[in-house]
């Protein structure tokens, strides 16, 4: 039997096509595989398969410093993350609401720190929190307001650009038809507008989060000499060998990021419709 | 006489420079279907959305069943409006938009349930209570936005260009049903429309508008036959136009001189109108002779110049020797008709002055 020529779209018929997608998945997904991996092997290095063992899991749970970079890596991106879907979600909403002079300067100062190269922003945020005074030392969730700060100033532009796109899509007809059937202008932005904005808000929070858990250099600059962040605690580990430990640390992370993001993509699913 | 439901005073509305809506007046009773109608740009949503409460008017008063509503915000104003994007909230079901309304009034339990199920029922929505906008078609949309204004029981509904969106079976049986409902909950009706033929077949009453501002406002059958405007007359079903010289005039009569027609005595449209044009329909002229002449009327030679053929009737072109051109309609109402006369073809176009109407051209 002749075999058809494939269609346009029938890319999975043509074996180059194939080919190309595995080679793209593998140079995507092989090194993390590799790390996951060889987080159960049981060798003092990294370099040869020497056997299953979960022990390196148990020495980074044991490892309290590790754990503690951990913790406020959590807890900064928590903070960050609630304060810039808030500061972005606002700042998005008045950019689409309101027509003032130099509304256009606005929104480009506000993407700003999104193009500021970050060693550049790491050093300001340095040279800033050493000008106002900001003293190292304070008991713990206040230790790390300033990372938070940092954190905030160049993760709130993403959401605002995210929940900006959205908001273009929007019928200002909606809002109006709210009003006329009597609803307050509080009632109006709680059941027509954020609803709207919601997925918007989500896929900005979700990359709010990600930027703030591994971003090393901003945190490397503005952190105190005893507040450790888990990126900034692996730099640490590394720079003796990178042992299994790491690799068991690195994997857990990867586990509570992929775990957000299914969860934020569930939560997204009812409004699927609405776009 | 009741007072008028609504009461436009007149408002004007700039947008800069220009007024969108300049000084109109109009009174509308309850219970009636109103129509603005106009062509586009002319200032009809300027002044529907002010009745709602979402412009503000720069000049006069706009009263709402006796309380002056001029400043007074959409949320606390007994109307309630069906947008043009019908604006339905795309992520509540068919029921919770209906409700919303109620909701936010902090109405709920038996009495919102009651209420929404009677609103269903009235646009026969009630066996899509719980899909989303997404899964109806334009029509099912449009019905649930007037149910969703409908279930406040406003004192004024305002619509604008409610039709506009759908294709033309359903805008057709779509007229029906607005008529129908205004008739079944007994609430004034504003609508806004371009479509000359929906606000002659829908409206009780009707106000033109060009430009900002309101030309004449009748019921459908004396815009159509007493226009005071060119500009009415024109917009207004199809019209000959003749440019004519005025003799005299003399209380609703008119003495006027034109090449074709000689000097004759017409109608005059309105007290003030001294110079203008004389306007003709197409159907009030004839071209089938089969009927017997009647008396006083003017017959003219004419060439047929093209025929446009429409099913149910005809329109004939014709060109006077001086060089006029006329429309004539003429209804196909016989099957074994022989047909429209051939263009090139000689014919006569009988004119009635009785059918004729001097208008003003301002
Ligand atoms: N918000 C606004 N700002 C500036 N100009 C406006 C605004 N709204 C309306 N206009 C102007 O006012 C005039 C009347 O507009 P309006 O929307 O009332 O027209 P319309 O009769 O509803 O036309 P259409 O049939 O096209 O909807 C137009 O020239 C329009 O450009
Ligand atoms: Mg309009």
């Amino acid at each position: 039997m002749a075999r058809s020529r494939p269609g346009p779209l029938d890319y999975t018929r043509r074996w180059w096509l194939r080919f190309w997608l595995l080679a793209t998945f593998v140079f995507l997904y092989a090194p993390i595989v590799i790390l996951v991996v060889f987080s159960f092997n049981d060798s003092r290095r990294n370099i040869v398969w020497q056997g299953f063992t979960t022990d390196y899991y148990v020495r980074a749970l044991n490892n309290l410093s590790l754990l503690e970079a951990f913790g406020n890596s959590l807890t900064i991106a928590l903070l960050s993350t609630v304060i810039s879907t808030v500061l972005g979600g606002l700042l998005a909403l008045g950019l689409y609401r309101f027509r003032f002079p130099g509304r256009s300067s606005v929104e480009a100062a506000s993407a700003l720190p999104i193009v500021v190269p970050e060693i550049c922003m790491g050093v300001a945020l340095l040279v800033f929190f050493a000008e106002i005074g900001w003293r190292p030392g304070l008991p713990w969730p206040l230790s790390l307001a300033n990372i938070v700060a940092g954190h905030v100033a160049f993760s709130f532009p993403f959401v605002a650009v995210v929940v900006r796109a959205r908001l273009a899509g929007f019928d200002r007809a909606q809002e109006e038809a709210s009003k006329d059937l009597g609803a307050s202008e509080w009632q109006t932005f709680r059941y027509v507008t954020l609803p709207f904005m919601k997925p918007g808000l989500i896929a900005g929070a979700l990359l709010a989060m990600t930027l703030s858990l591994d971003d090393f250099v901003i945190t490397f600059f503005t952190s105190g000499p005893d507040t450790l962040t888990f990126p900034v605690k692996v730099y640490s580990m590394v720079r003796f060998g990178a042992t299994p430990e790491v690799n068991a640390a690195s994997t857990v992370l990867i586990a509570v990021t992929v775990l957000l993001t299914i969860l934020a993509v569930r939560l997204q699913r009812p409004d699927k419709g609405v776009a | 006489m009741r007072p008028p439901i609504v009461s436009i005073d007149g408002v004007t509305k700039r947008f800069g420079e220009t007024a969108a809506v300049d000084q109109v007046s109009i009174d509308i009773q309850a219970n009636e279907f109103f129509a603005l109608l106009g062509p586009s740009g002319c200032g009809k949503t300027t002044l529907l959305r002010m009745l709602a409460g979402f412009e503000t008017p720069n000049e006069g008063r706009i009263l709402i069943d006796g309380d002056d509503m001029t400043r007074v915000p959409p949320n606390r104003r007994p109307v309630n409006m069906v947008f043009q994007s019908y604006a339905v909230f795309p992520h509540m079901t068919v029921e919770a938009n209906v409700a919303y309304g109620l909701k936010v009034e902090g109405i709920g339990g038996a009495e919102l349930r009651r209420r929404v199920d009677e609103a269903l029922a009235m646009v026969r929505l009630e066996n899509f209570r719980a899909r989303k906008p997404d899964q109806l078609s334009g029509g099912q949309r449009q019905r649930v936005a007037l149910a969703r204004a409908l279930i406040k029981r406003p004192k004024v509904l305002l619509l604008d260009e409610p039709l506009s969106a759908l294709d033309k079976k359903l805008r057709e049986q779509m007229q029906l049903e607005l008529v129908r409902l205004q008739h079944e909950v007994g609430i004034t009706f504003v609508m806004v429309t371009h479509d000359q033929e929906e606000a002659l077949s829908m409206a009780n009453r009707i106000a033109v508008m060009d430009h900002g501002r309101v030309l004449q406002i009748a019921d459908p059958r004396t815009l159509y036959e007493h226009p005071t405007h060119r500009f009415v007359a024109e917009f207004i079903g199809t019209v000959n136009s003749l440019d004519v010289e005025v003799r005299s005039v003399d209380g609703p009569h008119a003495r006027i001189r034109h090449p074709l027609l000689g000097e004759i005595t017409v109608e005059r449209a309105a007290p003030d109108v001294e110079r203008g044009v004389v306007v003709a329909r197409p159907e009030k002229l004839r071209l089938d002779f089969s009927a017997p002449p009647v008396d006083g009327e003017i017959l003219l030679d004419a060439v047929v110049e093209q025929i446009a053929y429409y099913g149910d009737l005809s329109f004939v072109f014709v060109r006077c020797p001086d060089g006029t051109a006329l429309q004539i309609s003429r209804y196909n109402v016989n099957r074994q008709d022989k047909g429209d006369p051939a263009a090139g073809s000689l014919c006569r176009v009988g004119i009635h002055p009785d059918d004729l109407l001097l208008v003003g051209t301002g």
